[in-house]
Order: structure tokens, then sequence, then C-alpha cells
């Protein structure tokens, strides 16, 4: 069994290693967050106005209204738990913001009509709701 | 990401894009003034040029030329005649166009408006002036016939503007003043409050909806007719009109045939059936709905209406259950 820096073909091989990893590390951790497919979280902040949702939330960039019923949404996206009960993953909150109350029972945020494509679209701008 | 947006422009009709609603006339009476918007656009341009043209005589025309136009002639004519002429017409063009908008022919629709701090009431009134359906927020009209709106006011200084319908009118306490409206096409328009009236002045919209005449016709008809003690559809909606009378929605709110027959804020008699909620500001759905009962101020601050922290979620969702049952 060949072991490293045995040979000197092996001796190069092992630079272009450390090269390599010393170029990956200067990248910083790999961006882990889920793509959504086609989604479009300009349209997404769009939706939230047009279907209410600013009624209830506030959200860092819609000016008015800024609804205070239910939780602030500035730092979404940063935020574990939906509702403090699911996980904050793309998946399960494209569910909870369509139908919150079968997810939650009890919650006072209604089932809200949308396409598969606005639930997409909001999600994805929910997710990008983080602190600068 | 870094304009701020806000929920208006999710009224597809209401006061934004292109071209801009006062220059985008649906009616007669708006269309006169978007006719003068323009006369007097083009007149200004016209104006800027010659002043622009006199300047340059002043500074490089020959000798001739300047003395001409500093001679007593051109003051005479461009510093008195012209621009008096010129305002008189506009003075006489203005005075009749605003005549033709206010001045009630007989064959005409009559209605009522009466501003409140951030919400209109609506009364719909027989020929002689006598009110036979009260409504808020929302104005049904005809396509294609002149209603006459009485604007009054019960607090302060409002005024009443839909751009793409008609002119624009001050709602002055203990006054009646008189606007014509018109709309050549089915559809949504949206309006606004044009005078500062308070902290939430920009959150006090108005939509009016025109129907075809046969549809509007079937609409007030069906306004009209008595209402019978309706059955509640579920048990949700029998317990929000429970809680209505037991929170105090009643004091202030009315739903016809009911024992709720509070004046103080908007009829909620068709509240069900309109197009938005908190006077043109949102949409009407059952999220929003529990927002505004639950928390009316975060949504239009200084509003009349508190917040109900003490609602529970089952509560507030009976009581939304039972607004968008009043249809």
């Amino acid at each position: 069994m060949q072991r490293w820096g045995g040979s000197r073909r092996g001796k190069s091989g092992r630079w272009l290693v450390l090269a390599c990893a010393s170029l990956v590390a200067c990248d910083g951790p790999p961006d882990r967050t889920p793509t959504l497919g086609d989604a479009d979280a300009t349209k997404g902040r769009q939706l939230v106005a047009d279907k209410g949702c600013v009624a209830c939330h506030t959200f860092p960039d819609v000016r008015w209204p800024r609804g205070g019923l239910g939780p602030s949404l500035e730092n979404f996206g940063r935020q574990g738990l939906i509702a403090g009960r699911l996980p904050n993953q793309p998946g399960v909150l494209m569910q909870f913001i369509r139908n919150a109350p079968a997810l939650v029972p009890g919650t006072a945020m209604p089932a809200i009509s949308m396409t598969d494509q606005e639930a997409r679209d909001v999600t994805a701008y929910l997710l990008t709701l983080k602190p600068r | 990401m870094s304009q701020p947006i806000s929920s208006r422009s999710s009224l597809a009709e209401a006061l934004s894009g292109w071209p801009p609603p006062v220059l985008d006339p649906h009616g007669p009476f708006s269309n006169s003034v978007t006719t003068l918007a323009w006369v007097l656009i083009a007149l200004v341009a016209v104006i800027f040029v010659l002043v622009c043209a006199a300047m340059w005589v002043a500074l490089y025309g020959s000798d001739k030329l300047r003395a001409q136009l500093g001679g007593e002639r051109v003051v005479k004519w461009f510093g008195l005649i012209v621009p008096a002429g010129v305002l008189f017409v506009l003075l006489a063009w203005g005075t009749t166009m605003v005549a033709g908008m206010t001045t009630i022919k007989g064959d005409e629709l009559r209605m009522r408006v009466s501003g409140n701090i951030y919400w209109w009431r609506v009364s719909y009134l027989d020929t002689a002036g006598n009110e036979i359906h009260a409504d808020a927020n929302e104005l049904h009209i005809p396509v294609g016939r002149p209603v006459v709106v009485d604007m009054v006011s019960e607090d302060v200084i409002h005024s009443f503007w839909v751009p793409k319908l008609g002119g624009k009118m001050d709602m002055i306490p203990g006054r009646t003043n008189r606007l014509k409206l018109q709309a050549d096409k089915a559809g949504s328009y949206g309006g606004q409050c044009a005078e500062f009236c308070g902290g939430a002045h920009s959150l006090m919209g108005f939509v009016v909806v025109a129907h075809e005449p046969a549809d509007w016709q079937r609409w007030l008809d069906a306004r009209l007719a008595p209402r019978s003690a309706a059955v509640p559809a579920s048990a949700e909606v029998l317990r929000g009109s429970q809680l209505f009378g037991e929170v105090g929605c009643a004091v202030c709110h009315r739903v016809a045939g009911t024992a709720a027959q509070g004046l103080s804020g908007p009829d909620l008699t068709h509240v069900g059936s309109r197009r938005s909620l908190g006077a043109g500001i949102l949409p009407n759905t059952r999220g929003t709905l529990i927002g505004w009962i639950g928390d009316s101020q975060s949504i239009k601050p200084n509003n009349r209406m508190p917040a109900y922290r003490s609602l529970q979620a089952a509560e507030l969702n009976a009581l939304a259950a039972y607004m968008e049952s009043l249809k």
C-alpha cells in the first residue's frame, strides 16, 4: 500500500491537494440555502402586500401597514422555528403559509389561498429576511 | 429589495401606475378636467419658449430688437393685455366647467358621502334627498349616468377625490358641497382623501364600483330588499355574531336587521362584500379582517377603533367569519 509522500509523484500530489484545500477554505462555508426552483423573491415581496400579510406582520421593507397582531417577520429568515413549533425549512414554510391552521391548530393565522408558484415566491422572500 | 413598497399598490385600480390616473379619465367630468390640464401644460410650454426667446433677444439681440423689447408696446401687450385675456378665458372656462360638475339638472342619481376621521360614510338618497341605504367606504354607481354626491364632513375638513371619475371637492363641516361623478366603463376606481385630515390621512382611501345599468339596478334591489334574520352559516359565524354584541362592536357599528345599531363607526351590514378593508387600504380577506379586529391601530394609527388585545385566536376567527358572512 502506497503511503502519502512515498514517491516523487505523490509529493507533488500532496501540494496540489493542499493548494486546493486552501482555495476552498478561502470560500467560507458552503451556501446551503435551498433554491426553491424558479421562485422569485421580488414577486413574493409584492405578494405579502397583495395577500394582506402586512395586516398582521411587519416586514423590513414594507413601509406600511406594519401589522402588530402577529409576530414581526423582520428577521424571519434567521429564525429556527415557524410559530415556535415547526422547523423553518422551505417545504414546511410553503405548507404553513397556505394552511397554517392545519399545521398549528388554534393559530389565529387563517388559511390563505395561493397558487403553488405564489407559495414558492412568498417562501423565497420570507427566507431572505435576515439581519443586514 | 431597496425600494419600500406599500400595500396600496395591491389595489390595481388605485392611485398608482402609468398613465397617472389624473391624466387617465374614465368619465365626462374627469375628461373635462384632463383637457383643461393639457391646455394649461401646453400654454405653460408656449410661455416658457416665449420668455426664453425674449431673454435671448435681451442678451444677444441687435440694438433695434432690444429697443423694441423694452418699448412701451411690448409691455402694454405682453405685460397686460395678453395675460389678462388669457386669464379671463381660463377663468370663464374654469367656472363654467365647475358649474357643470356641481349643479343638479334633475336626471342624476343622488348620493351622499360624509368624511370622518379616516373613513367615509356613504348614503344612497331618493330624489327628495332622504337616505334609502347606508354603507361605508365604497360607492356603487351605474355606468353612463351622472351621480350627484353631496359632500359633508362630520369632524375636520376632508376632500373627496376619485381622479378617474371626476374633480376634487372639499368636505367642510357645516356645509354641503356637491360634485358629480360619472363612469364610462364598468370597473373599480380608487379614490383618496385629498385634504390633510390627521396622522393617517394618507390611509383614507375610497373605492367606486361602476356596474352596467342593469347590474347596478339588480345590486340596488338586493340591497334594498328587507333583510330577514339570516340563519348563521356555521357555528363559528353564530359565535361571531354573539361576540359582536358581547365584545362591544355593536356600540359603534351597525348591522341592519340585528341589535347592532351603532352609528359612530362604518356600517358593517355588507362588509363581507366590500372590495377593500380599512377604507381602501387592504384586501378584504379572513386574514386582514383578523388583523384589523385584533390590532387596527398598527394598521391605521390613531383611527377611532381600539386594538382588541383581549381577544383569543378563536374569537378573532369567529368575528372575522361573521364579518365575511355579511354580504
